[in-house]
């Protein structure tokens, strides 16, 4: 159970490394559904079958999956994008700066004081690095759509380190976390949609005209 | 403390009374100002049990700030402050009913209202939080007073500076209060006798807290910057108000704070004398050079809190020495200046009010005449010059007669070197008596004597009865003060108590007392009446030639042939003062037989602001402006600030 536990780890370590590298937003979305997918699956294999990981597992599932993609799909589609053309920070550094930031993350959490029973597992340095993703996402990239990629990266990676308190958060406040995603995105889809039709551009960076 | 509490519930409901919007302005006066006179009444009884109860009346409350409770305390030192602030209250009020009748000013009673409650709760709070509480609010009232033109740039812009001066000293007394609140383990004054176990460095670098705290307030010498700005942009009796009663508020909690503490070294007092004197002989001097004349009277304020200063540091370097007689000489002679200089700055704030409500401006080279036309003011303006010269028989001289005759007896004690400064100090002392005297001739000379300067002088008319009757209630009170010192001397020894008990018994021996002084003034009086009405009666019997004055001897003067105000102040820029101190002047000299059309401008900006204060802040303002380039207005840039901020933080933890 945990070889598998630590494999889905790893295979979302990577697909961070996808998403940092890829420059098509239609396989970026695609990847971050199948992210959504596998992190669905982890609070069954971490804690077991039980009523309540079933209930995380499915709406998770539904959410990261299906619902949050299908939604993502339809903006771009709304504003006809399909790459991110100029990123702040280019491809190739990006992807070392992610290479280093998981580095870090490794590194790092050997240093903390946890518990038994977590000090060996991967969530901690995995949901570590998949935040730093997030972050690397959301510094690097203009256009409005990859930052809600990267904000839903950032999401993922709380999401796992999450993982480790599952028995100890009452229901109430993961839902309440999944349903906050959910009306996160939605939000930002109609705000793209809407800054798209009035600038006719999806560039942040105009945003600057808003300093004092 | 019951009469108190009534004084703030009048005071309070007159403010929110004031500020609703009624139809008329003249509604909203009387709201105000009448509420305002009559808890000012209240609280002049309370002030008066204050002074003649043996034990203080405390007052406590629960209060759900951390560390504060409502606790009040009316003791002989809250008392002697609380006597002159409901005086200049009341007055204030009557003169201002008359005074602001302008649309704008609509909510300058709810300001002034709240200006006097929290002013009464600065000196009776017994709590530090409290305190800091009520001097908040002073400093915010006032600030929201002093900017009631708020369309004049120049208003503004003294208001700004008062508000960064005041918001600077009250940082001082936030570190001050938490440091000892920490110490004594709670912010109650009562607890706060514990300080008097601190020594060493420590209580010193709390003294020097307080000195910059409450100094930025009370205008000690190289603080005093935004004092001659603020005062001529206030409403005439908010300047009274302000000049009278806010300084001497902040004077009030260095006393108060002093004593807790243990018996001050000699080099504080050392300290205080320094900046006093310093202070007393620079605002006098720059009084001198003002056209404005309230600007005048500010800077005249800075030299009497100087005075007050040098008497208060008299008093602890006096007293760390352990000569008490000279200790009490000294404390009578600040404590008494100090009651004193509220009445008579507040009596020549509002004659000046007068002037410029009568002639429309400020100016004093716009004035002129004014003698003849506004009689009263003009005899008030009088008055308040002689008490403010120290002449009897008014109150100014008891102040100033205990300061020298304590600076004299130390002298006389002393021995070598230590008996060579006070000598020095009275010599000081007498120098910038001479300059008041220069100022105060200035003052009278050019705006009330002469022929008009204006058009609008020579069209002046005199004050309404509320304005008259508020000078003219303030010169008796001078009167009085100068008539019975033994009054004066008995009201300051309530406050002396709790300062210095081992002096304060000396209040009521006839070790000090200056029982003929009264009787002085008096025959002073009778010699003056006697020598006016022989006068009158030798000229009845000849006629005397009627000439202009300042005419200078021509057969057809003109008021632009007369001595103007810089040109009789003249010689006490070119002789007497430090070259530091020379205005800006754009030579007028004229040359040749048919000389061409000259203009001459004169301005004496303040020394101290224009060549200290003001680089530093704009050098500070330099260094701050590159920080703003942080702020690029990038999204991207601010998430990789709180990244780098995230990462860094998760670093600092793991490394604990």
């Amino acid at each position: 159970m945990d070889t598998l536990l630590n494999l889905l780890l790893l295979l979302v370590i990577l697909l961070n490394f996808f998403l940092l590298g890829s420059s098509r937003l239609v396989s970026c979305i695609r990847t971050i559904a199948f992210q959504g997918g596998i992190l669905s699956l982890l609070p069954l294999l971490a804690h077991g079958f039980s009523g309540h990981t079933l209930f995380l597992a499915g709406v998770a599932f539904l959410l990261k999956g299906i619902a949050i993609p299908y939604l993502l799909f339809r903006a771009i589609r709304q504003v006809h994008i399909r790459r991110e053309v100029e990123p702040l920070i280019g491809y190739v550094p990006t992807l070392i700066l992610g290479t280093l930031a998981t580095a870090g993350a490794f590194i790092f959490s050997g240093r903390l004081p946890l518990i038994p029973e977590h000090s060996q597992s991967l969530f901690v340095p995995v949901g570590l690095a998949t935040l730093a993703t997030g972050f690397l996402m959301l510094i690097s990239r203009r256009k409005a759509i990859t930052q809600a990629l990267g904000y839903l990266i950032f999401e993922n990676g709380i999401f796992i380190f999450g993982m480790l308190l599952t028995e100890a958060m009452p229901l109430m406040v993961e839902s309440g976390v999944l349903l906050d995603l959910l009306v996160g995105v939605f939000v930002m889809t109609i705000l793209m949609h809407q800054i798209n039709r009035e600038f006719s551009t999806m560039n942040t960076d105009n945003l600057t005209s808003l300093k004092e | 403390m019951n009469f108190l509490f009534l004084s703030w519930l009048v005071l309070g409901l007159g403010a929110c009374a004031a500020a609703l919007p009624w139809r008329s302005s003249k509604i909203t006066a009387i709201l105000g100002g009448g509420s305002a006179v009559l808890g000012c009444l209240s609280g002049l009884i309370a002030a008066g049990q204050g002074l003649v109860a043996d034990t203080a009346a405390t007052f406590s409350l629960p209060w759900s700030m951390p560390g504060g409770s409502f606790s009040l305390r009316l003791d002989g030192l809250s008392a002697f402050f609380l006597l002159p602030l409901f005086i200049i209250g009341l007055v204030g009020a009557l003169y201002g009913t008359e005074y602001m009748q302008k649309e704008k000013a609509r909510l300058h009673w709810t300001w002034y209202n709240l200006l006097l409650i929290s002013m009464a709760m600065v000196v009776t709070a017994a709590n530090g939080l409290l305190f800091l509480f009520a001097w908040e609010c002073m400093s915010l009232t006032s600030f929201f007073l002093v900017i009631t033109e708020y369309d004049l740039p120049e208003v503004v812009a003294a208001g700004w500076t008062y508000l960064l001066a005041t918001h600077l000293g009250a940082a001082c007394l936030f570190a001050f209060f938490l440091t000892a609140g920490a110490f004594c383990g709670s912010l109650d004054f009562a607890s706060f006798h514990l300080l008097s176990r601190l020594t060493g460095p420590v209580i010193s670098v709390l003294f020097l807290l307080l000195l910059v705290g409450f100094g930025s307030k009370a205008g000690i010498f190289p603080l005093h910057v935004w004092l001659p700005d603020a005062h001529p942009a206030a409403p005439s009796h908010v300047s009274a108000l302000m000049s009278g009663v806010m300084v001497k508020t902040a004077i009030y909690g260095l006393l108060r704070m002093c004593s807790f503490f243990p018996v001050s070294p000699a080099w504080w007092g050392g300290l205080l004398m320094t900046i006093g004197i310093t202070g007393a002989l620079f605002g006098i001097a720059m009084a001198a050079m003002q056209r404005d004349v309230k600007r005048s009277l500010a800077y005249s304020t800075v030299e009497n809190v100087g005075i007050i200063l040098l008497a208060l540091g008299f008093w602890m370097h006096s007293r760390a020495a352990g000569q008490h007689v000279v200790a009490a000489l000294a404390l009578a002679g600040g404590l008494i200046h100090l009651l004193n200089h509220a009445l008579f700055k507040s009596l020549l704030f509002l004659g000046a009010g007068s002037l410029m409500h009568g002639s429309g401006s400020r100016d004093l080279g716009r004035m002129g005449g004014l003698m003849r036309r506004m009689p009263v003011t003009g005899l008030m303006i009088v008055c308040g010059g002689m008490a403010i010269c120290a002449l009897p028989p008014f109150n100014g001289l008891v102040g100033e007669w205990f300061i020298y005759r304590a600076l004299v007896e130390s002298a006389a004690t002393l021995s070598g070197l230590g008996g060579f400064f006070p000598v020095m100090l009275v010599g000081f002392l007498a120098l910038v008596g001479g300059l008041v005297l220069i100022v105060m001739t200035r003052i009278i000379g050019i705006a009330l004597l002469g022929v008009p300067r204006s058009p609008a002088a020579a069209q002046a008319h005199e004050a309404g009865w509320p304005m008259r009757s508020a000078m003219i209630a303030l010169a008796l009170l001078c009167l009085a003060g100068g008539l019975m010192p033994i009054q004066l001397l008995r009201v300051a020894g309530r406050a002396a108590v709790l300062l210095d008990p081992d002096s304060a018994h000396l209040f009521t021996s006839q070790v000090i007392t200056p029982s003929w002084l009264g009787i002085m003034a008096l025959l002073l009086i009778g010699a003056l009446l006697a020598a006016f009405s022989f006068n009158r009666w030798r000229q009845g019997r000849g006629t005397v030639a009627a000439a202009s004055t300042w005419g200078c001897g021509f057969a057809f003067p003109s008021s632009r042939m007369s001595y103007s105000a810089e040109s009789y102040s003249e010689l006490a820029q070119s002789g007497i003062l430090c070259s530091c101190l020379t205005p800006e002047s754009r030579d007028g000299r004229t040359i040749g037989f048919f000389p061409m059309i000259r203009s001459f401008v004169f301005t004496a900006p303040d020394p101290v602001l224009e060549k200290f204060f003001k680089p530093l802040f704009q050098r500070l303002a330099g260094y701050c402006r590159r920080c703003c380039r942080l702020q690029s207005g990038n999204l991207h840039i601010y998430l990789l600030y709180v990244f780098s901020a995230t990462v860094l933080l998760l670093f600092w933890a793991g490394q604990r």
